[in-house]
This record gives structure tokens, sequence and C-alpha cells, in this order.
């Protein structure tokens, strides 16, 4: 859908008050992956505010990406449980299996690795998150299986 | 119910108001507790957690700005633990900041090192983590400097709360926090209409003014120029708050014999020019009148006044479709840069290249209209600098000119006369009543029915005042206007511009006349003005105004000398073609995203 139509769209579900803000970033993320410039611009317009606070909330949340990003984003935590339970070697792993380096997306856009802070999951870390589902107590070989599900995953 | 509460604070008892804060209740017994993200025109924050004091019975510390006085509370403001927090957490800040005060144009006006200075932040007690940043000097008129900012946001809610612009946002979180635009574009690229309101409301050096006295000194020095500077009714208010008068004291003489001492080779005054301005609008606002019920013409009423260069910005941005509205008068500093460089230099026999026409405002939006790309019609820029009152004030301390014993000296001629009516642009409502005195008095060849030519509704500081002025016994010229009710409206601050706009915009205006001034209280509260600026201080300033409005011996535009001299000698008329090409302007439609 083109970005215009799905913000009016979005607008139109949740309202155009300064508190649908969020819903609508929300929305835009789950179909585009990301927040552009553009979609800010057409955002801070349907809701009659300035583009710096669209940018300025958007910063804020780190689910909120104003980068592109792959179709499967993964975010390790990096909270001190999880720092002691193993986060190095989970993204060295991640690092190795992917080619890429934290931050960064593969070049066929299907994995981009991110950190994240505290998941609630810390009796069961080390953990990370592949874009909505949550992957707990991870060992190299339980990477390795969930990263060659979500390669094999094409649709 | 009851609607005061009682409070113990430092042993003593206090009654206050419901609502009232406990920063509000200590400030009634002038017990001085610190603040930085606090300032009295803003909504409460609370971020910056430098005013806690002790509550008995609770066991952290509350911030006293934003805990409201309940009733038996027992507070107390300088225990060990009070004055450990606040030492701890004043150096924290400062192991963030880029503590330069010997190159900050902060230095001593800076709430920053005040506080590190009370609190004897002596020594480094925390490792420095100052991150690298630069300073955004994009615009004409705002320097922001990150390295400077402790993130108290006052600069945020100024944007939001006073002007309803938010160009500044708080954006990322943490220790990345910063205070940034859309995608942390530069200031220039934003919709930031240059008001310098974040400014006189920053703590610190972050935001300040653009710098150009040093430009200025330059031009002194170089014998080939002929340097005038003229100064905007506000400065004369304000100057001596920089300089050790109190808040409120009139400096109009003093501030010439200064700048003559600086070496400026005339010292005039803008409100001739503002006198100008009202001889100009006047007859526009008369001549739009005349088009609607004479010519039954569709003209954009209603009118709205022009002199705020941030309120022109802002209007080009947010009612880009609306410009038909404003008047097509430049400001008075820039009817003052125009004729500087033709009928100045022509009288005196000067080259106007070698004029360097400086203009000593209360406001940071100048600096930002002296630039504007069609502010050229003398052939030159017609305004080659512009200065806020603050760097006034520094110029003439490094002359080391012991200011407040200094003699008194009239402004310079031409153009240097001017009426008490041209004074009270500085304040809001002033244009407003300096135009009535003049177009009553066209319209109907009777001075206005106010006592001492005082309007009073005009004046105040409410955020938008109404008045209805009913016309009767025209002189013939104008005997359309016989009966007619005109219907004014005054707004100044941002947020209330946008209330009568959206009137505008809606068709429901029921006006003939607007003046719209960018800043709360008019130019008396400029974004250029001295720091502090807050309500107290700018009524104080407004009544300085209206004190040196009542002793002019002139009080209507249209009857000073030079003035009259100016029209028979240059410009023949009002609206004529000389003013049409030097006096009036054209706007642009901006984008608000
Ligand atoms: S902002 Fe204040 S504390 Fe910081 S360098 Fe300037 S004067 Fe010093
Ligand atoms: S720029 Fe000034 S007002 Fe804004 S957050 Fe920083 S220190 Fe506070
Ligand atoms: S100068 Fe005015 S518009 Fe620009 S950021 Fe500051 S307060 Fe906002
Ligand atoms: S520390 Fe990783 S989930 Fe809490
Ligand atoms: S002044 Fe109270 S928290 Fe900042």
């Amino acid at each position: 859908m083109e970005i215009k139509a799905l913000i009016f769209k979005l607008a139109e579900k949740y309202g155009r008050k300064r508190e649908n803000l969020i819903p609508i970033l929300q929305g835009v993320v789950q179909e585009e992956r990301y927040i552009s410039d553009e979609a800010m611009v057409e955002i801070a317009r349907q809701l009659d505010i300035s583009a710096a606070q669209v940018y300025g909330t958007c910063t804020f949340y780190s689910f909120l990406n104003t980068k592109p990003k792959g179709k499967y984003i993964i975010r390790v935590c990096e909270t001190i449980v999880c720092d002691m339970r193993g986060k190095k070697e989970v993204i060295s792993t991640l690092e190795d299996l992917l080619k890429i380096k934290i931050g960064e997306t593969t070049h066929n856009k299907r994995f981009s690795l991110l950190k994240t802070e505290c998941l609630g999951w810390c009796h069961k870390g080390p953990v990370m998150l592949v874009n909505d589902e949550v992957y707990t107590e991870l060992t190299p070989e339980k990477i390795r299986n969930i990263i060659a599900k979500y390669k094999e995953n094409i649709n | 119910m009851t609607d005061t509460v009682k409070i113990k604070i430092d042993g003593i008892e206090v009654k206050l108001e419901k609502n009232a804060s406990i920063l509000d209740a200590a400030k009634q017994l002038n017990i001085k507790i610190p603040t930085l993200c606090h300032h009295e025109d803003l909504c409460v924050a609370g971020n910056c957690r430098v005013c806690v004091v002790e509550q008995e019975g609770v066991h952290n510390l509350v911030p006293s700005c934003s805990t409201p006085a309940l009733d038996g509370m027992i507070i107390h403001t300088m225990t060990p633990k009070v004055r450990k927090a606040r030492k701890d957490l004043i150096a924290l800040l400062v192991s963030e900041h880029n503590t330069q005060c010997t190159t900050c144009y902060r230095s001593k006006n800076c709430e920053l090192q005040d506080l590190a200075a009370e609190y004897n932040i002596d020594n480094e007690v925390y490792l420095s983590v100052l991150k690298p940043s630069k300073v955004d000097r994009s615009s004409w008129s705002i320097e922001k400097d990150d390295s400077k900012c402790i993130r108290c946001q006052r600069c945020v809610r100024t944007c939001a709360e006073l002007q309803h612009v938010n160009a500044l946002d708080v954006a990322y979180r943490g220790k990345d926090m910063k205070i940034s635009t859309f995608m942390d574009l530069h200031m220039n690229e934003v919709v930031c209409v240059n008001c310098g309101q974040c400014i006189i409301h920053c703590p610190t050096g972050a935001l300040t003014e653009r710098r150009y006295y040093d430009n200025i000194w330059d031009a002194i020095g170089d014998p080939k120029k002929h340097v005038i500077i003229n100064t905007a009714p506000s400065v004369r208010v304000a100057l001596g708050e920089t300089l050790g008068f109190p808040v409120g004291t009139r400096v109009t003489k003093k501030m010439v014999t200064a700048l003559k001492k600086i070496g400026f080779d005339a010292v005039l005054d803008t409100d001739f020019a503002a006198d100008v301005t009202i001889l100009e609008e006047g007859h526009e606002l008369l001549h739009r009148l005349k088009r609607v019920f004479v010519d039954k013409e569709k003209v954009s009423l209603p009118m709205i006044t022009s002199c705020s260069p941030g309120w022109v910005k802002f209007i080009e941005h947010m009612y880009p479709n609306y410009l038909s509205h404003l008047s097509t008068c430049k400001s008075p500093q820039q009817m003052f840069g125009a004729l500087a460089k033709t009928y100045y230099a022509k009288k005196k026999g000067i080259d106007p290249k070698d004029i360097v026409s400086v203009a000593g405002m209360p406001c940071s939006a100048k600096k930002y209209e002296a630039n504007r790309p069609e502010m050229k019609s003398s052939g030159y820029n017609d305004v080659d600098a512009g200065l806020t009152t603050r760097e006034i004030g520094h110029m003439i301390k490094e002359t080391g000119v012991d200011f407040l014993s200094l003699e008194e000296t009239e402004f310079d001629s031409l153009m240097g006369e001017s009426s008490g009516a041209g004074v009270i642009f500085g304040a809001t409502g002033g244009v407003m009543e300096a135009a009535l005195r003049t177009v009553y008095e066209v319209v109907t060849g009777r001075e206005v029915p106010f006592k001492n030519l005082n309007i009073t509704p005009v004046r105040g500081l409410k955020g938008v005042k109404e008045a209805t002025i009913k016309i009767e016994n025209c002189v013939p010229a104008f005997s359309f206007l016989e009966g007619v009710e005109l219907k004014i409206a005054i707004a100044h601050g941002l947020i209330n511009a946008r209330i009568v706009m959206d009137q505008v915009e809606k068709g429901t205006s029921p006006y003939h006349f607007i003046e719209i001034m960018a800043c709360p209280g008019g130019c008396i509260g400029g974004g250029g003005q001295p720091i502090p600026t807050n309500c107290e201080i700018r009524q104080k300033r407004i009544d300085a105004i209206y004190e040196e409005d009542a002793n002019m011996p002139v009080r209507k535009s249209h009857e000073v000398k030079e003035v009259q001299e100016l029209y028979r000698d240059f410009l023949k008329e009002p609206l004529g073609q000389k003013s049409h090409h030097l006096l009036h302007t054209k706007y642009t439609k901006r984008n608000r995203y």
C-alpha cells in the first residue's frame, strides 16, 4: 500500500489525537518494518503536530525503527542478566551465521541484527526476539537451528 | 472544604492556595530553593531534581517544584541530605557539560554556572562524559550548542506552550537523549521562526543568538565607513538590566551616549520608522476598508500587522494561504534600513555604499529578517546587521564606560525624532494603539476619544485582547465609514496567534484589524532581551514603555516633524510610488513540513 494511504487508514482507525500516535507508528512498522522520513511527515500532517514531535517519539522507542530493516528483525537482549548468561556468545554466533554486525541488515534484506534492553525473560536468559517470537536459554546450537528455520521459510 | 492549606517549611508555618507547590510556599517565605528545569512561564517538568527537599515521614527526597503542598506537610529545605543530593546532581550535570565558561556567551548570566558556584563544585568528582557535538550555526538567528545543554527541556516547552511551533523536541533516550529538530536537521531547514523565546528560556549557553558584534566593531574601526545604528523602543527599557539598573528603568539617553562612545557615527531611532509604519499601515487599512465599503471589492480582511518577523515566518509556514491578510508594510527595522541608504544618504551627502546600517533590536528574528533576500530595495543590504539588546549590553561593557553615571544625550537627526506612538510599538497592543491614534484622527478630524490618548482596552498582558471603536462624524472623504464599528484584536505569543488565525481560516473572524506579535508581551519580551524575562519583568518593561510615551512631547505619529519632512521632501504621500518600492514587501509561502 502506498505510505500515505496506509497512514490515512491508520489515522481513520485509531483517531487523530496525540495519544493515537503510538498505535499509528506501530501500524506503520508492522506493514513497512520501519518508519521513513516521509512517513513521519505524513503522520505529523494527519495528527496536526510537528514533525519533530513524531521524530522524538520514534527515536525514544527502540521498536520503532527509523531505518529500513530486514524481513526478520533479531533483537538480542543486552541487559545485565542476559549479559552474564552469555549474550556475547549469542551475538558472535549470530554475526558469524548472518555475516553482518550488530545494527546491520543482510544484503538480501532478510535479517537485521539489533540489541535491545531487558525483555522480561531474565530467568531464561540469554534471550532474543525474532520479530514477535521470543527464544530463550539460547545456545549456539539452538541459534543455528532457529536461523536455519527462518532462512528456509520463504514466504 | 477550604481553599487553603497550611504547611511548615524550615520551622515556619505558611498558608497557601490549594494546588500551590512546595516551591511556591518557599518563595512566599523568601526561602531560596535552586531550580533548573522550572520556569514561571512554563508548565512543570520536574526532570532536573535540583529543587529537592526533605519531607518528614517520606523516605525519598521530593522535588519541590512538582510536589503540591498538602495540609500538614513538614518540609526541610537545607538538611545535609538535601545539600548532598543537590551537590551531586549539579556535579553530574557538570560532568556531562562542556564547561568552558571563559569562552561562553552566557558566562555570568548562566543558571548552571551560578549553581555550580553556589554549591562549590570545585573539583571533578565525576569523570567527564561529555560527548562530542557540533555547534549549529546554520540559522541567521539561533545558535544551538548541544555540548552546553542540560536537557531541562525548557526550550521544548517554550516552543510548544508559548509558540506552538514545536520545532524542537526531545529525541532518543537515556544517555543518548538530546534536544533535536526533525531528523536532526539544521535549524535553518526546519519550521523554527527565529523568535528566540527558547533562548531567553534556556538556563545555559546551549541556545543563544548568532552574534554579529565583531563585524560591527570592524566596521566602526574602518574610517571609510559611516556606521549608524537605530534602536528599537524595547531596547531602551531593558538595556539597563544588563548594566546594573533595576528592571523597568528607562535608559534612553544614556544608551545614546554609550553608543556614541562605542563609535557609531550616528545614533538614530527605530521609533522614527515606527511612526512612518503607522502612516503607511494606517492608510493601507483605510484603503482596504474603502475597497470593501465603496468599491464592494473582495479584499482580505482582517488586515494583520507585519512588524514582527517571527510572526511573519510563522504565518508563512502555518497559514500560507492567508498571506494576503498581512499588511504589505515592512517592519520599522526594514523601513529604517531602506530609508537610511536612500533618503538619509542623499540628505547627508553620503554614498550609500559606505553606510553600514545596524539595527539594535530586542529580537533574534530581526537578524533573519535583515537577511531575507527581498530586503535590498535601496540597492544594498538595507540592514547590514542586527544586534540584540544583550549584544549591545556586551559592547557597552567592552568599552569600559561606567554606564550608571553616564551623561545623557539626545538621538541624532535625521531620522532620530519620533512620537510616543512609535515608542509603544514595544508593548503588546502598542502598534494598534499607535495606529488608532492616527487613523481615527485622519477619518474624523478629532483625537481618539480616550483620556490622554491612552487607549487602555488594548493594553495589558491578556493573550488575546479585543475592542470595538465606533466611528462617527467623519470628514467628508471618509463618509463611507460613518457609523462603522471598527473591530480590532491583539494577540501576542504565537500560541495566541493561532487562536485568531484559526478564526480567519474558518472564515469566522469578526475583526477588521489585528495586531500580532510573536513574543509574549510584545517586543519587550523579545528573544533578544535580557535574561531572565518573566511575567513580572515583562510587566515592568511595559510600564516603562508607557511612561516613556506619556513623557514624549509628541504622541501621534503624523505629528512628528521629521516624518512630515520625509513625506514632503521624499516620499510625497503614504502608499505612494516611492513608499511602495522602499517600504512595502511581499511574502513567501513556506511548508510546515
Ligand atoms: S553554559 Fe554556563 S556553565 Fe556552561 S560553559 Fe557556559 S557559562 Fe559555563
Ligand atoms: S537547550 Fe537549553 S533549554 Fe533546551 S534543554 Fe538544553 S539547556 Fe534546557
Ligand atoms: S526560535 Fe522560536 S520557533 Fe525557533 S526553536 Fe526557538 S522557540 Fe521555537
Ligand atoms: S536481562 Fe535479558 S531478558 Fe531481562
Ligand atoms: S526545578 Fe524541580 S525538578 Fe527541576
